[in-house]
């Protein structure tokens, strides 16, 4: 239970710092931190596959798009950084504010609703759910790959002059 | 829920809605396209941490892996693919701040 509170420190600390952080890059690294945590977060709840998913693919490719696209553009002149760094501290202080009175208000259980949800149980083998089960799901996965891999080509291509 | 569940459920819903909250700040407070972009990004693992919680909870651990993957499938696509928006975006008007996107005007 202490590993678990320890991580999910971890992983709001690493949150935080991608989100304050002034320079892209370390905010690019810093999502790639907080996917690294929550990977492993994910392997305690008992979600092994889920976790080796989250780690290869968004704590490794994701941060790699992010870099390559950052190292493509330009970065923010000195006086923009400095309004910048001015500006943020003061802006939106009052979602975190909303949020803790919302979960307050639905923490009360006469807020509630009492809704009897069906009991449904699945097996817990993410290969026979996916395989046997949510085999559509698998062919919508390849369809949306296609899709991101036309949109690459059409993106990334070079226009002739 | 047992206690046990209880005490894990918890902590883990709170870090959830503290990610989708950091997530969301950041795509409100940036003018930067690719800090929105890892906004989005953030308010993502706070849904993948739900999902997965949720499938801990109730005991259908595989349901909800077979539901994360196809969302990491599907968020690696929308990233690659909003990256290259932004770099068209760069390239025809010199700059990734939404301020300056002019060309969209009507």
């Amino acid at each position: 239970m202490a590993i678990n509170f320890i991580l999910v420190v971890a992983l709001l600390l690493a949150a935080l710092w991608t989100v304050m952080t002034a320079r892209l890059i370390r905010s690019a690294f810093g999502l790639a931190l907080t996917s690294a945590v929550l990977a492993i977060l994910l392997f305690r709840l008992d979600s092994p596959m889920a976790a080796v998913f989250e780690l290869s693919v968004c704590a490794g490719l994701i941060p790699v798009i992010f870099v390559t696209t950052i190292s493509l553009t330009h970065r923010l002149s000195q006086d923009a950084f400095q309004i910048r760094q001015k500006e943020r501290w003061g802006k939106y202080w009052y979602l975190l504010v909303i949020v803790v009175l919302v979960g307050v208000l639905l923490s009360r259980r006469a807020l509630l609703p009492d809704v009897p949800l069906p009991v449904v149980t699945h097996p817990t083998d993410v290969r026979i759910v996916m395989w046997n089960m949510h085999h559509v799901d698998l062919l919508g996965q390849v369809a949306v790959i296609l899709a991101g891999v036309f949109g690459v080509v059409i993106l990334f291509k070079e226009v002739k002059k | 829920m047992s206690p046990d569940l209880t005490q894990v459920f918890w902590p883990f819903s709170a870090a959830a809605i503290l990610l989708f909250v950091m997530g969301t700040y950041y795509v409100l407070v940036t003018f930067n396209l690719i800090r929105a972009l890892i906004g989005v990004e953030i308010l993502i693992k706070g849904a993948t941490l739900l999902i997965i919680l949720a499938g801990y909870v109730t005991g259908n651990t595989g349901l909800t892996q077979a539901l994360v993957i196809t969302l990491i499938v599907i968020e690696v696509v929308i990233m690659v693919v909003a990256g290259g928006v932004i770099l068209c975006v760069y390239r025809n008007n010199k700059s990734i701040d939404v301020r300056e996107l002019r060309s969209l005007k009507g």
